[in-house]
């Protein structure tokens, strides 16, 4: 056999291992979808987004899980997205190389890889046991704690991407910094700084662990912060492992649910990552 | 020949034209880190002319440009000992307000770098922030900085499209039009036409000489034609040192040292 035969023999082996692999890995994810589709579907109805969870044997929706999910992501969003943006900016723009720099990079990547339980055990020591009782705030504060670190490092990603020259600039004008990153920086790096976030809430709104030990659940519709509160994730688990017909129906729809709404913004943050930075 | 004695000796016909000098570059080495990128540069630049900076890659020109607005500062490893006199005033003096100097000198870069925002407001970035004017000035301004730059015909009916929709040569314009339009005392060019088509070249060139009237400028080159065409002083430097200082015309023409005129005629660089 010749060296060239050799190599293209070499070279579809491979190319089939790889195609191999990729197609592996899609299957279990169709198989997944499949499933989520077939089992939830049936139990998308009207009602699912007008009823509170009924008790057994009821009829009901997942209204109160839908609106606490909203009520705790959008609440953990709104503490967790200034941190890890101004965070992001001291690392990419004020001490890029210095030690502390150095310190909160390093936490902040054990802290991306923490598993949430983890976090939700904190928050329950810190907060839930203080007050003696779970509460909504305790879970959008856990969610929160997995905000930080998603959004810092895509902060600081995005702000390394703005090239120095846009920097130089705007320094040589004889803007100060806090100017430039504010009016040029940021701009600049705008799609990235909303995929990251973007990304945050895909992540936590699956997130089921810190929840349980922070903000439990609620069988009825709660408006209240200071009070356990239902979530779509929560519901999901409690409702799954139940034995009634209707309650496990009713969770299919839910993860359903999730795994449209997580679709949906992973989709509209690859389509306003798409432009580059400073384009 | 020290670098003092070089530039004691082209200062003669200089000043016999009653040039003033703007700034003054005395005893200036550079290093990155440990390295030294600039070793001992004496240099005056006269008021309302344009001094070229010519030299092969790396020997240093750049360096220097960016020592004049301390811009090097964003990079703490960078750093600078000797003097600047900017009117007799040393700016490397760290007590000095680094923003109020910048404001007094403007750069171009080698490559456009509008901001992402509007045109008008890449103009009227720079106004704001250190005027306090009601909008109808600061449409003046704007427009006067276009014009200056030779660039209001063509944007007058879009400054409020991005700047980041122009051409490259537009961009550069749109560049200089900012850095103009905070009323500078002073413009460094920093290989301004390097990225550009011969086109956008002839009309920036023209635009820098038109410039000159009112502005001391300071440009790298790597076009002796350009540097030829455009300067009235040229400096010459090699591996970090000048090595002549001089009217373009005498550098270009009947040049002091053999490094120079091998230079010039293409033997190496």
């Amino acid at each position: 056999m010749t060296l060239y035969a050799r190599r293209r023999l070499r070279n579809s082996l491979s190319l089939g291992l790889s195609v191999g692999a990729a197609l592996f890995g899609l299957l279990w994810l169709a198989m997944i979808l499949v499933s989520l589709v077939v089992e939830g579907v049936g139990g998308l109805t009207l009602k699912v987004f007008a009823e509170a969870t009924p008790p057994p044997g009821a009829q009901g929706g997942l209204l109160n899980a839908i609106i606490g999910s909203l009520i705790m992501t959008s609440l953990a969003v709104v503490i967790g997205t200034p941190i890890g943006i101004f965070a992001g900016t001291y690392l990419a723009e004020y001490g890029r190389d210095d030690r502390l720099s150095t310190v909160v990079r390093f936490v902040n990547d054990v802290l991306l890889s923490a598993p949430s339980i983890v976090v939700g055990l904190f928050v329950y020591e810190a907060v839930v046991v203080r007050a003696g009782h779970f509460s909504a705030l305790a879970g959008a504060l856990a969610l929160a704690i997995i905000v930080v670190p998603v959004v810092l490092r895509t902060t600081e990603d995005m702000l390394r991407l703005v090239p120095n020259a846009l920097r130089e600039a705007g320094a040589s004008l004889g803007a100060p910094r806090y100017v430039v990153i504010r009016q040029v920086i940021y701009p600049a790096a705008k799609a990235g700084l909303m995929t990251g976030v973007l990304l945050a809430i895909a992540r936590i709104s699956g997130e089921t662990a810190p929840l349980l030990f922070t903000a439990l659940n609620n069988q009825f519709m709660s408006y209240n912060l200071n009070a356990p509160m239902a979530s779509l994730p929560a519901t999901i688990f409690q409702f799954a492992l139940s034995p009634y017909q209707d309650w496990q129906r009713l969770a299919w729809a839910g993860a359903l649910l999730i795994t449209l709404a997580v679709l949906a913004l992973s989709i509209v943050a690859r389509l306003i990552g798409g432009g580059k930075p400073g384009k | 020949m020290t670098n003092a004695a070089i530039v004691q000796q082209t200062q003669g016909p200089a000043s016999a034209k009653g040039l003033k000098e703007k700034i003054v570059i005395r005893d200036l080495s550079f290093f990155y880190g440990e390295a030294q990128a600039l070793k001992h540069i004496t240099l005056p630049l006269y008021e309302r002319t344009v001094t070229a900076f010519i030299g092969p890659s790396g020997c240093g020109k750049s360096t220097l440009l960016r020592v004049l607005n301390r811009i090097y500062e964003l990079y703490p490893t960078q750093r600078a000992e000797g003097e600047v006199l900017l009117d007799g005033r040393n700016i490397l003096d760290p007590s000095l307000d680094l923003n109020l100097l910048r404001a007094r000198i403007g750069m171009v870069f080698q490559k456009p770098t509008p901001f992402p925002m509007s045109i008008y407001d890449n103009i009227a970035f720079g106004i704001r922030l250190y005027e306090r004017l009601p909008k109808a000035e600061i449409d003046d301004r704007v427009e006067a900085a276009l014009r200056r730059a030779a660039l209001w015909d063509e944007v007058k009916d879009k400054v409020n499209s991005s700047g980041l929709s122009l051409s490259g040569g537009q961009q550069q314009r749109l560049c200089i039009a900012r850095s103009v339009a905070v009323k500078p005392e002073i413009i460094l060019l920093d290989e301004p036409c390097s990225a550009l088509d011969p086109i956008s070249t002839a009309r920036i060139e023209e635009l820098i000489e038109e410039l000159a009237a009112d502005y001391t400028i300071a440009m790298v080159t790597h076009n002796m034609q350009q540097a030829a065409r455009v300067s009235l002083h040229t400096a010459f430097m090699y591996l970090g040192e000048l090595v002549e200082f001089g009217q373009t015309e005498k550098i270009f023409t009947k040049p002091d040292k053999k490094k120079t005129e091998e230079y010039i005629t293409g033997r190496f660089g």
